[in-house]
Protein backbone atom coordinates (compact mmCIF):
# COMPACT_ATOMS: atom_id res chain seq x y z
CA UNK A 1 0.00 0.00 0.00
CA UNK A 2 1.20 3.67 -1.04
CA UNK A 3 -0.14 6.81 -0.37
CA UNK A 4 -0.12 10.45 -2.49
CA UNK A 5 -0.70 13.59 -0.27
CA UNK A 6 -3.63 15.62 -1.96
CA UNK A 7 -1.23 18.43 -2.45
CA UNK A 8 0.67 16.77 -4.70
CA UNK A 9 -2.04 16.12 -7.00
CA UNK A 10 -3.18 19.77 -6.31
CA UNK A 11 0.49 21.18 -7.88
CA UNK A 12 0.73 18.75 -10.76
CA UNK A 13 -2.51 19.94 -12.34
CA UNK A 14 -1.85 23.43 -11.90
CA UNK A 15 1.38 22.86 -13.83
CA UNK A 16 -0.10 21.00 -16.74
CA UNK A 17 -2.79 23.75 -17.21
CA UNK A 18 -0.15 26.00 -17.41
CA UNK A 19 1.56 24.06 -19.82
CA UNK A 20 -1.30 22.99 -21.20
CA UNK A 21 -2.07 26.25 -22.52
CA UNK A 22 0.52 28.23 -23.42
CA UNK A 23 2.35 24.93 -25.11
CA UNK A 24 1.58 23.47 -27.97
CA UNK A 25 2.30 19.57 -28.34
CA UNK A 26 5.36 18.76 -30.36
CA UNK A 27 3.15 16.70 -33.28
CA UNK A 28 0.43 19.53 -33.27
CA UNK A 29 2.78 21.55 -33.88
CA UNK A 30 4.46 19.57 -35.88
CA UNK A 31 1.26 18.49 -38.13
CA UNK A 32 0.73 22.59 -38.83
CA UNK A 33 4.26 22.80 -40.52
CA UNK A 34 3.27 19.80 -42.36
CA UNK A 35 0.05 21.07 -43.53
CA UNK A 36 2.02 24.80 -44.44
CA UNK A 37 4.22 22.36 -46.84
CA UNK A 38 0.94 20.44 -47.99
CA UNK A 39 -1.77 23.16 -48.34
CA UNK A 40 -2.11 25.26 -51.89
CA UNK A 41 -4.83 27.50 -51.13
CA UNK A 42 -3.66 30.95 -50.19
CA UNK A 43 -5.46 31.75 -47.64
CA UNK A 44 -5.08 28.82 -46.39
CA UNK A 45 -1.54 29.42 -45.85
CA UNK A 46 -1.89 32.46 -44.50
CA UNK A 47 -3.57 30.98 -41.69
CA UNK A 48 -1.66 28.38 -41.12
CA UNK A 49 1.57 31.28 -41.32
CA UNK A 50 -0.58 33.03 -38.64
CA UNK A 51 -0.86 30.08 -36.55
CA UNK A 52 2.76 29.32 -36.37
CA UNK A 53 3.84 32.42 -35.56
CA UNK A 54 0.94 32.42 -32.83
CA UNK A 55 2.79 29.39 -31.60
CA UNK A 56 5.75 30.94 -30.85
CA UNK A 57 4.61 33.84 -29.06
CA UNK A 58 2.99 32.00 -26.50
CA UNK A 59 5.52 29.71 -25.82
CA UNK A 60 7.86 32.84 -25.52
CA UNK A 61 5.92 34.76 -23.89
CA UNK A 62 3.73 32.23 -22.01
CA UNK A 63 0.89 33.74 -23.34
CA UNK A 64 -2.42 31.18 -23.79
CA UNK A 65 -2.70 29.82 -27.64
CA UNK A 66 -5.83 30.87 -27.23
CA UNK A 67 -8.38 32.84 -25.10
CA UNK A 68 -10.18 30.03 -24.97
CA UNK A 69 -8.68 28.41 -21.92
CA UNK A 70 -11.45 25.58 -22.07
CA UNK A 71 -13.57 23.87 -19.52
CA UNK A 72 -10.39 22.12 -18.29
CA UNK A 73 -10.82 17.88 -18.62
CA UNK A 74 -8.26 15.86 -16.83
CA UNK A 75 -8.00 12.62 -17.49
CA UNK A 76 -6.68 10.27 -14.08
CA UNK A 77 -5.77 6.84 -14.20
CA UNK A 78 -5.47 6.05 -10.58
CA UNK A 79 -2.95 3.04 -9.48
CA UNK A 80 -4.75 1.25 -7.19
CA UNK A 81 -2.14 0.58 -4.80
CA UNK A 82 -2.64 4.20 -4.36
CA UNK A 83 -4.60 5.55 -1.16
CA UNK A 84 -5.25 9.67 -1.92
CA UNK A 85 -4.83 11.37 1.85
CA UNK A 86 -6.30 14.87 2.06
CA UNK A 87 -8.78 16.14 0.34
CA UNK A 88 -11.03 14.34 -2.48
CA UNK A 89 -9.64 13.83 -6.16
CA UNK A 90 -12.07 16.56 -7.70
CA UNK A 91 -11.23 19.09 -4.51
CA UNK A 92 -7.65 18.16 -5.79
CA UNK A 93 -7.96 19.12 -9.62
CA UNK A 94 -10.33 22.02 -8.83
CA UNK A 95 -7.99 23.53 -6.74
CA UNK A 96 -5.20 22.95 -8.75
CA UNK A 97 -7.16 24.54 -11.78
CA UNK A 98 -8.03 27.90 -9.17
CA UNK A 99 -4.40 28.16 -8.91
CA UNK A 100 -3.46 28.06 -12.67
CA UNK A 101 -6.05 30.00 -13.69
CA UNK A 102 -6.30 32.93 -11.25
CA UNK A 103 -2.55 32.59 -11.22
CA UNK A 104 -1.38 32.68 -14.91
CA UNK A 105 -3.86 34.87 -16.42
CA UNK A 106 -6.17 32.41 -18.01
CA UNK A 107 -9.52 33.06 -18.75
CA UNK A 108 -12.08 32.21 -16.87
CA UNK A 109 -15.24 30.19 -18.82
CA UNK A 110 -17.12 28.18 -17.17
CA UNK A 111 -20.84 29.25 -15.30
CA UNK A 112 -22.12 27.95 -12.48
CA UNK A 113 -25.78 27.19 -14.30
CA UNK A 114 -26.19 26.52 -17.74
CA UNK A 115 -29.82 27.44 -18.32
CA UNK A 116 -30.77 30.53 -16.15
CA UNK A 117 -27.76 32.32 -14.33
CA UNK A 118 -25.13 31.82 -15.94
CA UNK A 119 -22.94 33.38 -13.79
CA UNK A 120 -19.09 33.02 -14.10
CA UNK A 121 -17.64 30.74 -11.55
CA UNK A 122 -14.44 33.43 -11.18
CA UNK A 123 -11.62 30.22 -11.30
CA UNK A 124 -12.82 28.26 -14.11
CA UNK A 125 -13.62 25.32 -12.06
CA UNK A 126 -15.25 22.56 -12.04
CA UNK A 127 -13.05 20.87 -14.08
CA UNK A 128 -14.48 17.47 -15.60
CA UNK A 129 -12.78 14.78 -14.24
CA UNK A 130 -12.52 11.08 -16.15
CA UNK A 131 -11.46 8.87 -13.25
CA UNK A 132 -9.97 5.18 -13.98
CA UNK A 133 -8.67 3.00 -11.41
CA UNK A 134 -5.79 1.14 -13.20
CA UNK A 135 -3.30 -1.34 -11.56
CA UNK A 136 -0.02 -0.20 -9.67
CA UNK A 137 1.11 2.53 -7.79
CA UNK A 138 1.64 5.08 -9.75
CA UNK A 139 -1.01 8.04 -10.76
CA UNK A 140 -1.65 9.44 -14.27
CA UNK A 141 -2.65 13.04 -14.82
CA UNK A 142 -3.86 13.98 -18.58
CA UNK A 143 -4.97 17.70 -18.25
CA UNK A 144 -7.01 19.20 -21.92
CA UNK A 145 -8.13 22.35 -21.76
CA UNK A 146 -10.86 22.00 -24.23
CA UNK A 147 -12.81 25.31 -25.97
CA UNK A 148 -16.30 25.42 -26.19
CA UNK A 149 -16.01 26.60 -30.78
CA UNK A 150 -14.75 22.96 -31.23
CA UNK A 151 -17.07 21.26 -28.37
CA UNK A 152 -20.30 23.00 -30.18
CA UNK A 153 -19.39 21.56 -33.35
CA UNK A 154 -19.36 17.92 -32.25
CA UNK A 155 -22.15 15.22 -32.46
CA UNK A 156 -23.13 12.45 -31.01
CA UNK A 157 -25.01 9.10 -33.73
CA UNK A 158 -26.91 6.27 -32.80
CA UNK A 159 -26.22 4.37 -35.82
CA UNK A 160 -27.57 0.97 -36.68
CA UNK A 161 -25.25 -2.13 -36.34
CA UNK A 162 -26.30 -2.02 -40.23
CA UNK A 163 -24.74 0.88 -41.34
CA UNK A 164 -21.23 -0.06 -41.03
CA UNK A 165 -18.49 1.45 -42.13
CA UNK A 166 -19.86 3.36 -44.29
CA UNK A 167 -22.39 4.97 -41.72
CA UNK A 168 -19.40 5.72 -39.25
CA UNK A 169 -17.51 7.50 -42.42
CA UNK A 170 -20.82 9.44 -43.41
CA UNK A 171 -21.69 10.55 -40.21
CA UNK A 172 -17.78 12.08 -39.41
CA UNK A 173 -17.92 13.61 -43.16
CA UNK A 174 -21.44 15.31 -42.15
CA UNK A 175 -20.76 16.34 -38.60
CA UNK A 176 -17.54 18.60 -39.99
CA UNK A 177 -19.19 19.63 -43.20
CA UNK A 178 -22.46 21.13 -40.96
CA UNK A 179 -19.89 22.48 -38.20
CA UNK A 180 -16.40 22.45 -39.30
CA UNK A 181 -15.68 25.93 -40.69
CA UNK A 182 -17.09 27.10 -37.15
CA UNK A 183 -14.47 25.16 -35.22
CA UNK A 184 -11.20 26.65 -36.04
CA UNK A 185 -9.59 24.70 -39.07
CA UNK A 186 -7.54 22.78 -39.80
CA UNK A 187 -9.07 20.54 -37.34
CA UNK A 188 -8.34 17.14 -35.30
CA UNK A 189 -11.20 15.02 -35.36
CA UNK A 190 -11.73 12.44 -32.21
CA UNK A 191 -14.30 9.35 -32.96
CA UNK A 192 -15.28 7.30 -30.64
CA UNK A 193 -17.03 3.79 -31.63
CA UNK A 194 -18.85 1.35 -29.40
CA UNK A 195 -20.03 1.42 -25.62
CA UNK A 196 -23.09 3.22 -25.11
CA UNK A 197 -24.84 6.58 -25.26
CA UNK A 198 -22.61 8.07 -22.77
CA UNK A 199 -19.43 6.02 -23.65
CA UNK A 200 -18.90 6.36 -27.02
CA UNK A 201 -18.18 10.64 -26.66
CA UNK A 202 -15.89 10.26 -23.78
CA UNK A 203 -13.92 7.59 -25.85
CA UNK A 204 -14.09 10.06 -28.99
CA UNK A 205 -12.57 12.49 -26.37
CA UNK A 206 -9.72 9.93 -25.70
CA UNK A 207 -8.60 9.80 -28.77
CA UNK A 208 -7.37 13.56 -29.14
CA UNK A 209 -5.00 12.75 -26.93
CA UNK A 210 -3.59 10.38 -28.97
CA UNK A 211 -0.63 11.91 -31.50
CA UNK A 212 -1.09 12.98 -34.84
CA UNK A 213 -0.14 10.44 -37.27
CA UNK A 214 0.02 7.81 -34.81
CA UNK A 215 -3.03 5.05 -36.33
CA UNK A 216 -4.85 3.03 -34.08
CA UNK A 217 -3.29 -0.53 -33.36
CA UNK A 218 -5.86 -2.11 -34.84
CA UNK A 219 -4.96 -2.53 -38.78
CA UNK A 220 -8.53 -2.15 -39.60
CA UNK A 221 -9.39 1.13 -37.36
CA UNK A 222 -5.60 2.60 -38.71
CA UNK A 223 -7.13 1.84 -42.15
CA UNK A 224 -10.54 3.56 -41.56
CA UNK A 225 -8.65 6.68 -39.43
CA UNK A 226 -6.98 7.30 -43.21
CA UNK A 227 -10.43 6.91 -44.82
CA UNK A 228 -12.10 9.40 -42.61
CA UNK A 229 -9.36 11.85 -43.05
CA UNK A 230 -9.29 11.25 -46.96
CA UNK A 231 -12.94 12.13 -46.87
CA UNK A 232 -13.04 15.23 -44.56
CA UNK A 233 -10.17 16.96 -46.43
CA UNK A 234 -11.73 16.27 -49.58
CA UNK A 235 -14.57 18.57 -48.43
CA UNK A 236 -12.52 21.36 -48.82
CA UNK A 237 -12.85 23.57 -46.38
CA UNK A 238 -9.26 24.50 -45.44
CA UNK A 239 -7.84 26.05 -42.41
CA UNK A 240 -10.04 28.91 -41.67
CA UNK A 241 -12.62 27.45 -43.20
CA UNK A 242 -12.02 29.78 -46.39
CA UNK A 243 -11.18 26.93 -48.71
CA UNK A 244 -8.46 24.89 -48.97
CA UNK A 245 -6.46 21.01 -48.80
CA UNK A 246 -5.93 20.77 -45.42
CA UNK A 247 -9.31 20.41 -42.88
CA UNK A 248 -7.97 18.44 -40.56
CA UNK A 249 -4.60 17.35 -39.48
CA UNK A 250 -5.94 13.98 -38.17
CA UNK A 251 -8.74 11.84 -37.69
CA UNK A 252 -8.16 9.39 -34.53
CA UNK A 253 -10.64 6.56 -33.62
CA UNK A 254 -10.85 4.26 -30.56
CA UNK A 255 -13.14 1.69 -30.78
CA UNK A 256 -14.70 -0.48 -27.51
CA UNK A 257 -17.24 -3.65 -27.34
CA UNK A 258 -20.88 -2.32 -27.88
CA UNK A 259 -24.16 -3.85 -27.63
CA UNK A 260 -26.24 -6.48 -30.30
CA UNK A 261 -28.48 -3.78 -31.56
CA UNK A 262 -26.11 -0.73 -31.56
CA UNK A 263 -23.53 1.50 -32.93
CA UNK A 264 -22.93 4.15 -31.15
CA UNK A 265 -20.14 7.07 -33.12
CA UNK A 266 -19.22 10.13 -31.32
CA UNK A 267 -17.28 12.96 -33.37
CA UNK A 268 -15.56 15.14 -30.69
CA UNK A 269 -14.24 18.14 -32.80
CA UNK A 270 -10.80 19.39 -31.84
CA UNK A 271 -9.54 23.37 -32.95
CA UNK A 272 -5.92 23.87 -34.35
CA UNK A 273 -5.00 24.38 -30.70
CA UNK A 274 -5.78 20.84 -29.59
CA UNK A 275 -3.97 21.07 -26.13
CA UNK A 276 -2.81 18.48 -23.85
CA UNK A 277 -0.08 17.93 -21.00
CA UNK A 278 0.72 15.18 -19.03
CA UNK A 279 2.52 14.25 -16.12
CA UNK A 280 2.74 10.91 -13.13
CA UNK A 281 2.89 10.87 -9.84
CA UNK A 282 4.60 8.30 -7.76
CA UNK A 283 2.74 6.66 -4.78
CA UNK A 284 5.15 6.90 -1.37
CA UNK A 285 5.53 4.43 0.88
CA UNK A 286 3.32 4.20 3.92
CA UNK B 1 0.95 39.86 -43.40
CA UNK B 2 0.35 42.74 -46.09
CA UNK B 3 -3.43 44.45 -46.86
CA UNK B 4 -5.13 47.38 -47.52
CA UNK B 5 -5.35 50.10 -44.46
CA UNK B 6 -8.86 50.73 -43.03
CA UNK B 7 -9.74 53.09 -40.28
CA UNK B 8 -12.48 53.24 -37.98
CA UNK B 9 -15.21 54.31 -38.07
CA UNK B 10 -15.73 52.39 -40.79
CA UNK B 11 -17.26 55.47 -43.77
CA UNK B 12 -19.93 54.14 -46.23
CA UNK B 13 -17.85 54.38 -49.28
CA UNK B 14 -15.00 52.18 -48.04
CA UNK B 15 -17.74 49.58 -46.90
CA UNK B 16 -18.84 49.52 -49.96
CA UNK B 17 -15.38 48.99 -51.86
CA UNK B 18 -14.36 46.12 -49.30
CA UNK B 19 -15.12 42.81 -51.13
CA UNK B 20 -14.23 38.86 -50.37
CA UNK B 21 -11.08 37.94 -50.24
CA UNK B 22 -9.63 41.06 -49.81
CA UNK B 23 -6.90 41.43 -46.60
CA UNK B 24 -7.20 44.65 -44.35
CA UNK B 25 -5.18 45.70 -41.72
CA UNK B 26 -7.87 47.42 -39.59
CA UNK B 27 -6.95 50.57 -37.07
CA UNK B 28 -8.82 52.73 -34.57
CA UNK B 29 -11.20 51.92 -31.97
CA UNK B 30 -13.26 48.35 -32.18
CA UNK B 31 -15.80 47.06 -29.49
CA UNK B 32 -15.55 43.29 -28.05
CA UNK B 33 -19.20 41.73 -27.29
CA UNK B 34 -20.17 38.58 -27.49
CA UNK B 35 -22.86 36.27 -25.60
CA UNK B 36 -24.07 37.73 -22.81
CA UNK B 37 -23.03 41.39 -23.87
CA UNK B 38 -25.21 40.77 -27.17
CA UNK B 39 -28.03 39.72 -25.22
CA UNK B 40 -28.05 42.60 -22.60
CA UNK B 41 -27.67 44.69 -25.47
CA UNK B 42 -30.75 43.29 -27.15
CA UNK B 43 -32.84 43.77 -24.20
CA UNK B 44 -31.33 47.35 -23.70
CA UNK B 45 -32.80 48.01 -27.31
CA UNK B 46 -35.82 46.78 -26.68
CA UNK B 47 -36.31 49.01 -23.97
CA UNK B 48 -36.25 52.29 -26.26
CA UNK B 49 -32.77 52.92 -24.08
CA UNK B 50 -29.13 53.41 -25.59
CA UNK B 51 -26.78 50.76 -26.15
CA UNK B 52 -23.45 51.33 -24.50
CA UNK B 53 -21.95 52.99 -27.15
CA UNK B 54 -22.99 54.27 -30.42
CA UNK B 55 -23.00 51.72 -33.02
CA UNK B 56 -22.96 54.41 -35.94
CA UNK B 57 -19.79 52.82 -38.10
CA UNK B 58 -18.35 50.60 -35.53
CA UNK B 59 -16.94 47.42 -35.65
CA UNK B 60 -17.89 44.74 -32.83
CA UNK B 61 -15.26 41.61 -32.46
CA UNK B 62 -16.52 39.01 -31.00
CA UNK B 63 -14.10 37.79 -28.42
CA UNK B 64 -13.56 37.36 -24.74
CA UNK B 65 -10.02 38.19 -24.00
CA UNK B 66 -7.73 36.40 -21.22
CA UNK B 67 -6.76 38.77 -18.08
CA UNK B 68 -3.85 40.86 -19.13
CA UNK B 69 -0.83 40.24 -17.19
CA UNK B 70 0.75 43.57 -15.48
CA UNK B 71 2.30 45.93 -18.17
CA UNK B 72 0.24 44.54 -21.60
CA UNK B 73 -2.81 46.07 -22.82
CA UNK B 74 -4.63 42.84 -23.02
CA UNK B 75 -3.97 38.81 -22.90
CA UNK B 76 -4.55 36.72 -25.89
CA UNK B 77 -7.63 37.61 -27.76
CA UNK B 78 -8.85 35.60 -30.72
CA UNK B 79 -12.39 35.74 -32.33
CA UNK B 80 -14.95 33.24 -31.00
CA UNK B 81 -17.46 31.71 -33.54
CA UNK B 82 -19.67 34.15 -34.70
CA UNK B 83 -23.02 31.95 -35.71
CA UNK B 84 -23.91 32.31 -31.98
CA UNK B 85 -24.53 36.27 -32.32
CA UNK B 86 -26.54 35.99 -35.30
CA UNK B 87 -29.74 36.47 -33.52
CA UNK B 88 -28.76 39.73 -32.54
CA UNK B 89 -26.85 40.61 -35.34
CA UNK B 90 -29.52 42.18 -37.97
CA UNK B 91 -31.12 44.56 -34.95
CA UNK B 92 -27.67 46.08 -34.50
CA UNK B 93 -26.85 46.44 -38.30
CA UNK B 94 -30.42 48.33 -38.65
CA UNK B 95 -28.91 50.75 -35.64
CA UNK B 96 -25.82 51.82 -37.94
CA UNK B 97 -23.17 48.95 -36.56
CA UNK B 98 -21.21 48.48 -39.55
CA UNK B 99 -18.47 45.81 -39.31
CA UNK B 100 -17.82 42.80 -37.25
CA UNK B 101 -15.11 40.51 -37.10
CA UNK B 102 -15.68 36.82 -35.84
CA UNK B 103 -14.76 33.63 -37.40
CA UNK B 104 -17.36 30.78 -38.71
CA UNK B 105 -20.54 31.29 -40.94
CA UNK B 106 -23.25 33.28 -40.50
CA UNK B 107 -26.88 32.30 -40.75
CA UNK B 108 -28.57 33.67 -44.46
CA UNK B 109 -30.47 36.45 -42.45
CA UNK B 110 -27.50 38.00 -41.62
CA UNK B 111 -26.07 37.85 -45.32
CA UNK B 112 -28.71 39.65 -45.91
CA UNK B 113 -28.59 42.55 -43.35
CA UNK B 114 -25.21 42.58 -43.72
CA UNK B 115 -25.83 43.67 -47.50
CA UNK B 116 -28.93 45.49 -46.59
CA UNK B 117 -27.76 47.44 -44.41
CA UNK B 118 -24.06 48.29 -46.02
CA UNK B 119 -22.09 46.35 -44.04
CA UNK B 120 -18.77 43.80 -44.01
CA UNK B 121 -17.89 40.72 -41.92
CA UNK B 122 -14.53 40.25 -41.49
CA UNK B 123 -12.65 36.85 -40.46
CA UNK B 124 -9.68 36.64 -37.87
CA UNK B 125 -7.51 33.38 -37.50
CA UNK B 126 -9.39 31.73 -35.27
CA UNK B 127 -6.53 30.22 -32.86
CA UNK B 128 -3.97 33.07 -33.20
CA UNK B 129 -5.14 34.77 -29.82
CA UNK B 130 -1.70 35.49 -28.81
CA UNK B 131 -0.39 36.93 -32.22
CA UNK B 132 -4.03 39.43 -32.52
CA UNK B 133 -2.96 40.48 -28.82
CA UNK B 134 -0.09 42.05 -30.50
CA UNK B 135 -1.66 44.20 -32.90
CA UNK B 136 -3.70 45.59 -29.21
CA UNK B 137 -2.29 49.17 -28.46
CA UNK B 138 -4.91 49.99 -25.45
CA UNK B 139 -7.59 48.28 -23.79
CA UNK B 140 -10.18 49.45 -21.38
CA UNK B 141 -13.34 47.87 -19.96
CA UNK B 142 -17.22 50.37 -20.64
CA UNK B 143 -19.87 48.29 -20.23
CA UNK B 144 -21.16 45.29 -18.64
CA UNK B 145 -17.70 45.06 -16.23
CA UNK B 146 -19.85 42.37 -14.32
CA UNK B 147 -20.01 39.55 -16.96
CA UNK B 148 -15.70 39.14 -16.61
CA UNK B 149 -14.20 38.12 -20.20
CA UNK B 150 -17.80 38.97 -21.59
CA UNK B 151 -17.49 42.76 -20.58
CA UNK B 152 -17.53 45.11 -23.52
CA UNK B 153 -14.26 46.51 -23.84
CA UNK B 154 -13.15 49.40 -25.86
CA UNK B 155 -9.65 48.16 -27.92
CA UNK B 156 -7.01 50.61 -29.81
CA UNK B 157 -6.03 48.46 -32.66
CA UNK B 158 -3.21 48.97 -35.10
CA UNK B 159 -3.15 46.60 -38.25
CA UNK B 160 -5.22 44.16 -36.62
CA UNK B 161 -5.01 41.60 -39.95
CA UNK B 162 -8.42 40.21 -41.33
CA UNK B 163 -9.89 38.80 -43.89
CA UNK B 164 -13.50 39.93 -45.53
CA UNK B 165 -15.71 37.09 -45.34
CA UNK B 166 -19.06 38.83 -46.17
CA UNK B 167 -19.35 41.77 -48.24
CA UNK B 168 -21.79 44.71 -48.74
CA UNK B 169 -22.98 42.72 -51.63
CA UNK B 170 -24.65 39.66 -49.79
CA UNK B 171 -20.79 37.19 -51.24
CA UNK B 172 -20.04 34.73 -48.24
CA UNK B 173 -16.35 33.45 -48.66
CA UNK B 174 -17.45 30.42 -46.61
CA UNK B 175 -20.06 29.46 -49.28
CA UNK B 176 -17.68 30.15 -52.13
CA UNK B 177 -14.21 29.63 -51.16
CA UNK B 178 -14.14 26.01 -50.39
CA UNK B 179 -16.28 25.01 -53.61
CA UNK B 180 -12.81 24.81 -55.64
CA UNK B 181 -11.02 22.48 -52.95
CA UNK B 182 -14.14 20.42 -52.80
CA UNK B 183 -13.78 16.51 -54.36
CA UNK B 184 -17.46 15.46 -53.18
CA UNK B 185 -19.00 17.13 -55.68
CA UNK B 186 -22.94 17.58 -55.35
CA UNK B 187 -22.72 17.73 -51.80
CA UNK B 188 -23.84 20.77 -49.77
CA UNK B 189 -21.39 22.05 -47.57
CA UNK B 190 -22.58 23.57 -44.23
CA UNK B 191 -26.57 23.20 -44.97
CA UNK B 192 -27.14 23.70 -41.59
CA UNK B 193 -26.25 26.48 -40.43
Amino acid sequence: MRYLDSFEVVKLVEELCIEANIRLPEDVADGLVKAKEHEQSLYGQAVLDDLLQNVEIARKEKMPLCQDCGMTVVFVDWGQEVLLVGKSLQESVDEGVRRAYLGSYLRRSVVSDPLYDRKNTGDNTPAVVHLRFVEGSEVKITVVPKGMGSENASALAMLSPGEGEEGVIDFVKDVVARKGQNACPPLVVGVGIGGNFESAPILAKRALLRPIGCRNADERYAGLEEKMLRHVNELGLGPGGYGGKVTALDVLAEFMPTHIAGLPVAVNISCNATRHAGGRLKGREL
Amino acid sequence: MKGRKVRTPLEEDIVKDLHVGERVLLSGVIYTARDAAHKRMAETLKRGENPPFDLRGQVIYYAGPAPAPPGVPIGSIGPTTSGRMDRYTPMLLEMGLKGMIGKGRRNPEVIAAIRANGAVYFGATGGAAALLAKRVKASRVIAYEDLGPEAIYELLVEDFPLLVVADSEGNDLYEIGPGQWSSSRGERIGEDR
